[in-house]
């Protein structure tokens, strides 16, 4: 731990500087951070300032739509999150496609990842490959899970099931959820795959070998020393993961705008369809803040567990 | 192709003319207040139209040339968008008075609502003022939908009503003759004749939406006696006529719908018909027009199918109004009032072919007979069923609002979009009428109290 966060803190910068910092003066420690400023103020510019009007908005009850509906109304618009079915839902929403995105692409980034750091014919250009669902956007990727794989009349997927008599089922609308999972792990197995590749890679093979002179099965070797040296990579892996997929709204948009019903309404969709199909921005700054709070809780334990990380490998 | 993407460095603020004169020529983009600079100078008025992405409005940019050979002081930016997203940028920059549009597409679900607030012109003087605008030509329909307080707050671009569409060749093999006038029983019996396991008997749209599925079913809940709200803006949709309405609804396209009947919109529609792939379908007018090979050959064309109300086609009009903060309303109305007038028609027709002139906005339009052999099937049922549709009085009970297919109140996108979408969940399966109305009710009853006060 001590040489971990002091390795941390040289990492993250001014705070390390200290054990000579007597030597340099106030003055010429702010004239080192001058050049730091513009990226400062622009930082503060394109977030913190627009994150503070959508705090102040949430205590409004402001429908853009509604002249003279401009006025305080406290925390009307918080208790409406308590309160509203729709808002319960879209939450429970966004749980359960995060949560199910991440434990499926995490077990398959897993399994891909075992695969490809063995040795294996073509590895480089599965790699490629394994990779490519990650590097198309979003949009166009939903697009083509709709249109050309999943479409009941001409698509793909139906078109091979029919021999199974499920030809004509209408995976989209049928199973909505599933369909907007399966999209989304099929773009977030590739980057969990990445990570803990990084971290199998740096796995000694002398390790292992001696495991196997010592008679130890593949599988306990896998269970008893790579598992617990990805974890953190997992981990890392997980969480980061967690932050984009709470806020996945692309692939939901092209896919079932929210539905059938509200069953794939999620908050980041919520939060679009009362800003800009009903126009009331208050209510929406609200769903906004709750958002961000939930987000940054995520972050944090994301940051912590990277620099973990950076611990474990300091001490090796 | 549009350079919609494309932006100005200079947006924003305002420019010396002779650079905007040079960028201006080159950048098809979205300059917004930009212009204001251009204006102050009093040589040339540079006009950004905000429009919603459709063949006849791809027409109108292809003619501006044409526009501005007359009227070498007025510049026209056009920037197309699909509907949904012109429909939240120009309310956007409507509510928020940002200048950003000069004039813009709206339909007729805005039009009253935005005049009532104040935020579009009134069109009246301006009309009163220019002798050559004929607006007693408009189709009447049309041009009441188009009014507030009796005077025009949008001139029309493009019309329609629904209306059904059938192929007379597949129709005929079963025997089976449609009437003019046909009821829904006669449809959905006909519909289930032809049914087969390569031609479906009938397209309904069902992609959620309000400006998709829910524009058919709404037509079929009027004419069942159905109403959004009673006179005291109490929700209705728990009463039998809507259960009855979105059951035989649903029901028809299970039976004799096409496949996949969740992901069918217009365009989805359009394409099985063309195709040969369904036998009827139920729509709106303007979808003749872009009937290819057996299907322009051999279609048939019937009023809106009907229960116990006549004429229960809707109404839709996108049409260009501007917003009354506007600085440059004279040259707005020198380009709204060229691009719906009676010459206009008559430059698209012969410089673009009849076929392409838009449908629906003026009576004169339909006594062209160059147009009347174009559209030669469907133009009488047009222009009746555009005459015909009063969003006035669009149910057999009366209602407190206006609209055929839409409600309109500001709440109406969101809460039609939220209903659509659980007649969806019935459609696909997941849940009972029964279910999906209860939800409704609640949903509207919530909206209606806004009202009640």
């Amino acid at each position: 731990m001590n040489t971990g966060s002091s390795l941390l803190r040289s990492v993250v910068g001014s705070g390390g500087a200290r054990g000579t910092a007597a030597s340099i003066s106030r003055r010429e420690a702010w004239l080192r951070r001058l050049p730091l400023l513009p990226a400062f103020v622009y930082v503060v510019l394109v977030t913190q300032i627009p994150f503070a009007l959508t705090v102040y908005y949430s205590f409004f009850s402001w429908n853009l739509l509604k002249e003279g509906s401009f006025r305080f109304s406290g925390l009307d618009n918080y208790a409406r999150l308590l309160t509203d079915e729709g808002i319960r839902t879209a939450v429970l929403n966004t749980v359960v496609l995060t949560f199910s995105v991440i434990a499926i692409s995490v077990v398959l980034g897993m399994a891909v990842a075992t695969l490809l750091n063995s040795e294996v014919l073509g590895k480089g250009l599965m790699r490629t490959l394994m990779i490519a669902p990650f590097l198309i956007m979003p949009t166009a990727g939903a697009l083509i899970w709709k249109d050309t794989l999943l479409n009941p009349l001409f698509g793909l997927l139906p078109n091979l099931l029919t021999p199974f008599g499920l030809g004509r089922v209408d995976w989209v609308n049928r199973f909505p959820m599933a369909t907007v999972v399966a999209v989304e792990v099929w773009r977030w197995t590739p980057f969990m795959m990445l990570i803990i590749l990084a971290g199998l890679q740096s796995q000694n093979p002398e390790v292992l070998e001696a495991a196997r002179v010592d008679g130890a099965t593949p599988f306990q070797a896998f269970r008893r020393i790579t598992l617990p040296l990805v974890r953190p990579f997992v981990e890392l892996g997980a969480l980061l993961g967690s932050l984009f997929v709470v806020q996945t709204f692309d692939s939901i948009y092209m896919l079932t705008y929210g539905g059938p019903g509200q069953d794939t309404t999620n908050i980041p969709f919520l939060l679009y369809f009362v800003a800009f199909q009903g126009f009331n921005i208050g209510q929406a700054s609200a769903i906004g803040v709750v958002a961000v709070i939930m987000t940054t809780i995520v972050a944090t334990l994301g940051l912590r567990t990277l620099f973990s990380i950076f611990q474990v490998e300091a001490r090796r | 192709m549009t350079n919609g993407d494309i932006r100005s460095p200079n947006r924003g603020r305002a420019t010396p003319r002779h650079v905007i004169a040079g960028v201006l020529g080159l950048l098809i983009a979205v300059v917004g207040t930009a212009c204001a600079g251009a204006n102050s100078g009093g040589a040339t008025t540079t006009l950004t139209v905000a429009s919603v992405q459709n063949d006849a409005m791809t027409d109108l940019k292809k003619l501006v040339p044409d526009f501005q050979s007359a009227h070498p002081n007025i510049k026209v930016n056009i920037v197309t968008l699909p509907e949904d997203q012109v429909r939240q940028q120009v309310t956007q920059d409507v509510a928020a008075k940002s200048g950003r549009y000069d004039l813009f597409t709206i339909g007729t679900y805005e039009v009253p609502l935005w005049a009532k607030k104040g935020w579009i012109e009134n069109l009246a003087p301006y009309i009163a003022k220019d002798s050559a605008y004929d607006s007693s030509d408009l189709i009447p329909g049309i041009k009441s939908a188009l009014s507030y307080k009796n005077d025009l707050y949008a001139v029309p671009f493009y019309g329609e009503s629904s209306m059904l569409m059938y192929r007379k060749d597949m129709l005929a093999a079963k025997n089976i003759t449609m009437p003019d006038h046909p009821t829904w029983d006669q449809v959905a019996a006909a519909a289930k004749a032809v049914n087969s396991s390569t031609v479906s008997g009938i397209c309904l749209r069902g992609l959620p939406g309000w400006g998709e599925q829910l524009a058919p079913l709404d037509t079929v809940v009027n004419t069942y006696g159905g109403r959004w709200f009673d006179m005291n803006w109490n929700a209705q949709l728990n009463t039998p006529a809507w259960k009855d309405a979105v059951t035989f609804y649903v029901n028809l396209l299970k039976t004799a719908g096409e496949p996949a009947a969740g992901n069918a919109g217009f365009t989805e529609c359009l394409n099985a018909y063309n195709a040969g792939k369904v036998a009827m379908w139920y729509d709106a007018t303007v979808a003749a027009s872009f009937f290819t090979g057996d299907a322009a050959k051999n279609s048939g064309y019937a009023y809106a199918p009907t229960k116990v109300k006549d004429w229960s086609g809707w109404l839709w009009a996108w049409s260009l109004g501007m917003p009354s903060s506007s600085s440059k309303k004279d040259a707005a109305w020198t380009f709204m009032s060229w691009a719906t007038s009676k010459e206009y028609m008559k430059l698209v027709g012969t410089k673009l072919g009849w076929a392409r002139v838009a449908p629906g906005t003026r009576t004169s339009t339909y006594a062209i007979p160059e147009y009347k052999a174009a559209s030669a099937g469907f133009a009488q049922v047009t222009l009746d069923s555009i005459a015909h549709a009063d969003v006035n009085h669009p149910t057999v009970d009366p209602v407190p609002y206006i609209g055929v297919q839409y409600v309109d109140i500001d709440e109406f996108q969101q809460l039609g979009d939220q209903v659509s979408q659980e007649f969806a969940k019935v459609i696909a399966g997941s849940q009972t009428v029964d279910q999906a109305l209860q939800k409704a009710q609640a949903l509207a009853a919530a909206v209606g109290k806004i009202y009640q006060k």
